[in-house]
């Protein structure tokens, strides 16, 4: 209040007029020079975007701008140049924007370029873990985690040494394009619950494991003969068929049954024996068709680098 | 000549002015766009809703998806490469109302339909976490366990049918639909035979992974399944989606 005093020392200064409770008035200040200039700037500013950019309806159409074009390349190859607009804008930087130039640089070189050119590069292969991050990020985190971790009886993790699908470039690149199905029968009908027991030590064994010896032999027999039939995908070494995607069970890495997240002996058994009774029916999509040539690649050195690839 | 005193004096005047200066600024940036010829693109095979992905649009919004989710991948280059192709106005020409959003606390939904399994899905309505440890989005398990209540389909389907949705209600209607979107389309938007087409697509696709049962898990997968789906965009040159604006 002190302050508007001193402002308005020696003059007078005019009210709106108005008189509230009898008594309470306003003050009728003119506005700061700054403010108007500013406000008429806004006009003049608007009048010249009026003039240049798209901008009054006219009937079933509206002013386009003049001397305001954009020219860019359509996906037929032909040169194509309309009024200034957003997609016209967004198609055109993609073209010709520096960014978009630079990375499309990169993008063919690496397409350009065999596995093992782009492995033994520094250069190429810092490229593809900053591009191949983000299309990881959109497309693959959801279900394998954005590290790749997978989710363990879900989804594959694909940061550790196990492949199940083969872990060398081109056996990523097929799973990649094809997708996989991830397919064991569920045991619970064709096995006692006893058998299925026995099986799980068995299995449990094969990594090392300390199982009831008597148990992990019966359970052999179960594996390695026709009863089970279990030798047929996971072989009778149990290192698993490649081409069945059946899992190395000598590995100590356990990605379909919880065996790591159990906490005792029996806990382990019992993740193992739920696999076996319930089976695995698992898919991973094809992507072929929705990611390109060239995203398919950065994404296969990716997944090749997250894990020990082969 | 109304002093400028007896407005501010009245409050009941100061609020309907108040409310007519305002809508002049709403109205004179919206009403054009109905005028103008080229605000809505030509495109085929944006179609509308099926019965079952109308329920699913409606779970959508009473779950406040919207709140945290838009719908509109905007003409830029960082939402190209993390979303896809930029939203078209057609594509939600039958929505009643359309989702667009303005607020991305979660990701953009405008083509999230078939970029995930329906056993992703339904994984992580149930626990986000599950599948992506560092989600913030909130659990909805009651939609597995809640049967979804579709006895007044019909009567949604009608409700939006007189905004100008082109459900079908008679022969005539029917064969429109026929000729426009082809038979196996015009079915599903038979608004008479709709709790039949809601069932079958259920049942046809399993979306929940419960065989037996019509869950709101069920009809909400189907809806999000089918988001940014309609349009085949390997059928137009980039240049001609820039011809409509």
């Amino acid at each position: 209040m002190s302050e508007t005093k001193a402002k308005t020392q020696g003059q007078v200064v005019q009210t709106t007029g108005h008189a509230w409770d009898g008594d309470l008035q306003e003050f009728n200040n003119p506005l700061p020079t700054w403010w108007l200039w500013a406000f008429y700037a806004t006009v003049v500013f608007a009048v010249v975007y009026w003039i240049f950019y798209p901008a009054w309806p006219v009937g079933g159409t509206f002013t386009k701008g003049v001397m305001n074009t954009i020219t860019f390349t359509d996906s037929d190859g032909s040169q194509k140049t309309t009024h200034w607009n957003t997609r016209s804008l967004l198609l055109k930087e993609l073209q010709e924007g520096k960014h978009a130039a630079r990375s499309r640089e990169y993008t063919e070189k690496v397409a350009g370029a065999s596995y093992q050119e782009i492995l033994a590069d520094p250069e190429m292969m810092e490229f593809t873990r900053s591009m191949a991050k983000g299309v990881f990020g959109d497309n693959c985190a959801a279900c394998h985690g954005a590290g790749g971790t997978g989710v363990v009886g879900l989804f594959p993790n694909l940061a550790d040494d196990a492949w199940l699908w083969g872990g060398s470039v081109e056996e990523i690149e097929t799973t990649l394009r094809e997708g996989r199905y991830g397919f064991m029968p569920a045991f619970k009908s064709a096995l006692t619950d006893r058998q299925l027991d026995d099986v799980a030590s068995y299995v449990l064994s094969l990594s090392g494991e300390a199982v009831d010896a008597d148990a992990a032999t019966r359970g052999e027999k179960i594996f390695q003969t026709s009863e089970g039939g279990c030798y047929y995908c996971h072989t009778s070494s149990g290192t698993g068929l490649k081409s069945q995607g059946a899992a190395n069970l000598t590995d100590q890495i356990w990605t379909v049954a919880d065996v790591s997240g159990a906490a005792t002996p029996e806990d382990r058994k019992a993740a193992v024996k739920r696999v076996i009774s319930n089976g695995v029916d698992r898919r991973m999509p094809a992507w072929s068709e929705r990611l390109s040539d060239a995203q398919i690649k950065l994404l296969t050195v990716y997944v090749h680098e997250l894990g020990g690839g082969q | 000549m109304i002093k400028h005193e007896s407005i501010e004096t009245n409050a009941g005047l100061l609020i309907v002015l108040t409310l007519i200066v305002i809508s002049i600024g709403g109205l004179v940036e919206i009403v054009p766009l109905f005028f103008i010829n080229d605000t809505v693109e030509e495109v085929e095979g944006v179609r509308p809703y099926s019965a079952l992905e109308l329920r699913g649009r409606d779970i959508y919004q009473r779950e406040g998806c919207y709140l945290c989710h838009s719908q509109m991948i905007r003409p830029f280059r960082d939402e190209l490469l993390r979303y896809g192709h930029y939203s078209l106005a057609a594509e939600s020409k039958y929505d009643h109302p359309f989702q667009w959003g303005s607020k991305r606390t979660g990701p953009d939904l405008a083509r999230v339909g078939n970029k995930y399994s329906n056993e992703w899905h339904v994984a992580h309505l149930v626990n986000p976490r599950d599948v992506v440890p560092q989600s913030i989005m909130p659990n909805y398990p009651w939609l597995l366990e809640a049967d979804l209540d579709y006895s007044d389909v019909q009567d949604r389907m009608r409700a939006l049918k007189m905004t100008g949705v082109p459900y079908s209600e008679n022969q005539q209607e029917f064969e429109r639909n026929v000729a426009e979107f082809g038979p196996a389309i015009a079915e599903k938007l038979d608004i008479l035979r709709a709790e039949e087409t809601l069932m079958q697509q259920a049942l046809a696709n399993d979306y929940d992974g419960q065989r037996s049962r019509i869950t709101e898990m069920d009809a909400l997968v189907a809806y999000l399944q089918v988001l940014g789906t309609m349009v085949d965009f390997s059928k137009y040159d980039e240049g001609y989606f820039a011809d409509f604006r």
